[in-house]
């Protein structure tokens, strides 16, 4: 079908372009898995339109995938300086609360209740900046109070409830469909363009390199690593505010022990494919959602294989361990050694 | 003349852009200290990393005791006999000194570690090399010198014949140098072949029996040090003729400039860090701050700058009262220090040449004032171009860099924010005979176009010729202040010894 000439064309042609780019691995590693697929799991590549918006597993992977996506741009520039995020999944959790809270129970508007959740991202963001920044507590500790505290926080501000809420618009952000496709892609898309336009329009992002590269000698070049630190957290908080926005809507309430539980790890998981290290410096913000797509395809792949659930994540591990020994630099050399083929990838991925 | 111990034939190592050792023959024999010479970038350091197994080399061969060596690290090349110290001292800061030599190491006894046998084969080994340290000390609470003696007794704690030193007295005083080099006569009386890299010609005359010179990654030949006017050895690095050479060397002295301070600070102390002190330092004017390494000029420099605070005393700018609280404070008031310790202090390794040097402008501007990226390659050409940085692309990873190379980016990066003083802390580290040259010419155009500079620097001759004044540290209190007549190498020397220029017996 010339569909699927034209989808194979076009995925090529983005690998061709991003050759020489770190992306170009976990970009490689979601073809190999679509490529499996397409020649493997029977109706995996079928679409369907119903009232005017496409069904498939492929779209199930765009939403499904748009929580992780959303947490995983933040958690890019969080670990970009070095530090980690635990707490954003409960974070997710907390906006989700505040959400339903304010259209459920306050009965106050749905922009009301949009900003009022957003607002809750950035406080706990805050947050954790403060501790991060302002207290110099190590991040992984710093952020595992909120991690463990926050579903608490939760709770309360529901009142152990589950509040079920049916406003329009607010169902719409989680399972609406613009132009065909989900809403969350255009939510995903956006947030990308911004937060690149905020990188790297601005010299955000070479501070945030210079951080996570060497602290003391930006120190000593006059940057405020702090201030840097405080921000990146903040706008980590922001993200997953908007990711528990998503999440709620997904299931029409607010539901404090499941919303975005362990999505925190799938964030980091999906940055660390993506191409940016642990250890901090360079990042690659394409690479994240590449990597968040990667990490959903997988899950997908696995659920329509009828994989069971308790053993899904064996395969997982395996495809994910894959990736990053194929950006190892170490394994890279060795192969390069024998077969002198692979490209080289510019800006020392790891 | 005893028969090379280490023979490499037409070695070859290319880097993406550059070809960094293009067939350099190189020989080492036992019972010689051989120096390897050449410009910043020449290929010292590649030639000692193709050899040490650190870089896979692309062509030519290394012969070993009759013995074809191939090492694909420096492990197996310590193995077979090669035990280097490299430029960029590769110690764990967080380990205790005895940890640092015996590291890879460890005597153990079914699998447990002997602490007790570690700490003794760290002292011996320490010992051998008469430095007096406590071995359970942490590494970074050491000076950079002591780090540097700790990473030498664990490359002499094997049982090599090799020894290679790249620039292994760049942070060293002249007494720990003169220690230091009696410990490698002594390696080589004991029949070591020693490789030694420095950019010191004194040293390397006071030391090396045979000289290599190598420029752009060529062989320029290999001579007797006896037999090598200093001259023309300088020629020879810089490919120029020796007129030229001398012609570079000449320079009148500088008169200091009349006017108010830029800076003055009265009783500016920190306690446990320098004592009040007073100083002042004119548009126009270098200020050369001497002493002894530990003697409290590194810290006069940090309190100048607010990376600490001073708690005693004041301080002025153009008459009015001022304070460095943070480094923050000092970009705003177009301060700039070019640190001691390149690689912890100054360098982002992982950013390109081009982002290493827009850095400390861009933090003046802020997050949201990025510098449009033509305005960026326009400082960065005309940087690479004023201080002769030698990269193969703007874009290229200032760690690619020769060690001299990135010193030139960092001194570029503050001169780029067109600050107002300019604090150096041993600028000319590691800095090739002709950069240095070129520098101190660059410096003394900036400083009469009315730059106010605050020089530290080890070396008492450069110190002496590029400085109006000179304020001598020690024990962490200005003893001395020299001008006029005084600024010379002996007066210096005195002041340091004794506290005061004029009376050598007090
Ligand atoms: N890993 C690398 N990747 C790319 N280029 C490199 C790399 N290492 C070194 N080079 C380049 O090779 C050349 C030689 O560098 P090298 O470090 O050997 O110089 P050097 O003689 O030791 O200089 P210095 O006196 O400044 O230490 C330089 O042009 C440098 O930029
Ligand atoms: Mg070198």
């Amino acid at each position: 079908m010339w569909i699927d000439l034209v989808f194979w064309a076009g995925f090529a042609g983005l690998l061709w372009v991003n050759r020489s780019r770190p992306v170009f691995w976990p970009l490689l590693a979601l073809g190999l898995l679509l490529l499996f697929n397409r020649f493997t799991t029977p109706g995996f590549f079928d679409l369907e339109i119903r009232d005017g918006r496409l069904y498939g597993s492929l779209v199930d992977v765009i939403n499904q995938g748009s929580k992780v996506m959303l947490l995983a741009l933040g958690m890019t520039l969080v670990i970009a300086t070095g530090g980690v995020d635990l707490s954003v999944g409960a974070i997710m959790a907390i906006a989700g609360a505040v959400l339903a809270q304010v259209v459920g129970v306050a009965h106050l508007s749905v922009t009301v209740a949009i900003v009022a959740a957003l607002a809750a991202g950035l406080l706990a963001g805050a947050w954790n900046g403060l501790l991060v920044a302002g207290l110099r507590i190590q991040p992984i500790v710093a952020t595992l109070i909120l991690m463990v505290a926050g579903r608490g926080i939760a709770q309360l501000i529901t009142d152990g409830q589950i509040i079920n809420f049916e406003q329009p618009a607010l169902v719409f952000l989680g399972n609406g469909s613009l132009f065909g496709l989900p809403f969350t892609l255009t939510l995903v898309l956006a947030m990308f363009i911004f937060t690149a336009l905020l990188v790297r329009g601005t010299a955000l992002g070479l501070f945030i390199e210079a951080v996570g590269d060497n602290e003391t000698a930006s120190h000593f070049t006059g940057l405020s690593a702090q201030r840097v630190k405080f921000l990146v957290y903040v706008f980590a908080g922001f993200c997953a505010g908007l990711a528990g926005l998503v999440a709620a809507s997904n299931i029409k309430s607010a539901d404090a022990n499941h919303a975005g539980l362990y999505l925190e790890l799938d964030a980091i998981l999906a940055v660390v494919v993506g191409g940016t290290a642990l250890t901090g410096g360079r990042f690659q913000l394409a690479g994240s959602l590449v990597g968040a797509l990667l990490i959903q395809t997988l899950s997908t792949t696995l659920y329509a294989r009828n994989v069971s659930a308790d053993i899904a994540p064996v395969p997982k591990a395996i495809v994910i361990l894959a990736v990053c020994l194929l950006q190892s630099p170490v394994l890279r050399g060795k192969i390069a050694r024998l077969g002198r083929f692979l490209p080289k990838t510019k800006g020392g991925a790891a | 003349m005893s028969e090379p111990i280490l023979s490499c034939r037409g070695l070859t190592k290319r880097f993406p852009g550059v070809v960094a050792l293009d067939g350099v023959d190189f020989f080492a024999r036992p019972g010689e200290v051989h120096a390897l010479m050449g410009e910043n970038g020449a290929g010292k350091s590649t030639l000692i990393k193709a050899l040490t197994g650190v870089h896979p080399r692309d062509a030519g061969e290394a012969v070993l005791a009759g013995k074809s060596i191939h090492p694909r690290s420096p492990r197996e090349a310590e193995a077979a006999g090669i035990s280097t110290v490299y430029q960029e001292v590769n110690l764990i800061p967080d380990l205790s000194v005895a940890e640092n030599i015996c590291l890879g190491r460890q005597e153990t006894t079914l699998g447990f570690i002997r602490w007790g046998a570690i700490r003794e084969r760290a002292s011996a080994a320490l010992a051998r090399l008469g430095v007096a340290v406590d071995v359970d000390k942490t590494l970074s609470d050491c000076s950079i010198a002591i780090q540097q003696l700790v990473a030498i007794a664990r490359a002499t704690d094997i049982s090599a014949r090799v020894l290679i030193l790249d620039e292994p007295t760049s942070s060293l005083d002249d007494s720990e140098v003169e220690e230091l080099f009696t410990v490698v006569r002594r390696l080589r009386d004991e029949g070591w072949a020693i490789i030694f890299v420095s950019h010191f010609l004194d040293q390397v005359y006071a030391l090396a029996d045979r000289i290599t010179v190598l420029r752009n990654g060529k062989l320029v030949g290999e001579f007797l040090a006896a037999e090598l006017p200093r001259l023309q050895l300088v020629a020879h690095m810089m490919g120029r003729s020796i007129n030229e050479v001398e012609a570079l060397q000449h320079r009148e002295p500088p008169a200091r400039p009349a006017g108010e301070p830029l800076v003055s600070v009265r009783g500016f102390g920190r306690r446990a860090s320098v004592r009040p002190l007073d100083l002042e330092v004119r548009r126009g004017e270098v200020l050369g701050l001497a002493g002894l390494l530990g003697s409290g000029r590194t810290e006069v420099a940090r309190l100048l700058f607010g990376l600490d605070r001073a708690d005693s005393g004041e301080m002025h700018v153009e008459g009015k009262p001022a304070a460095m609280r943070s480094p923050q404070a000092s970009l705003r008031a177009r301060f700039a220090l070019t640190p001691e310790d390149r690689k912890s202090q100054a360098i982002l390794p992982n950013l390109t040449v081009r982002e290493n040097l827009i850095i400390a402008l861009q933090a003046r501007r802020g997050i949201w004032r990025k510098i449009p990226r033509q305005e960026q390659d326009r400082l960065v050409s005309q940087f690479t171009r004023a201080l002769g940085i030698k990269t193969s692309s703007p874009e290229q990873l200032i760690r690619n860099l020769s060690g001299g190379n990135q010193q030139k980016v960092i001194l570029a990066r503050w001169l780029a924010t067109e600050p107002r003083l300019l604090l150096l802390d041993e600028p000319t580290r590691g800095i090739d005979v002709g950069a240095q040259a070129d520098i101190e010419r660059l410096l003394a155009k900036l400083r009469d176009e009315g730059l106010a500079i605050i020089f530290i620097c080890a070396d008492t001759a450069e110190l002496a010729r590029n400085s109006q004044r000179i304020a001598v540290m020690r024990d962490r209190a200005k003893v001395a202040e020299l001008t006029g007549a005084d600024l010379n190498e002996q007066a210096i020397m005195r002041a340091i010894a004794h506290g005061d220029a004029s009376h050598p017996s007090s």
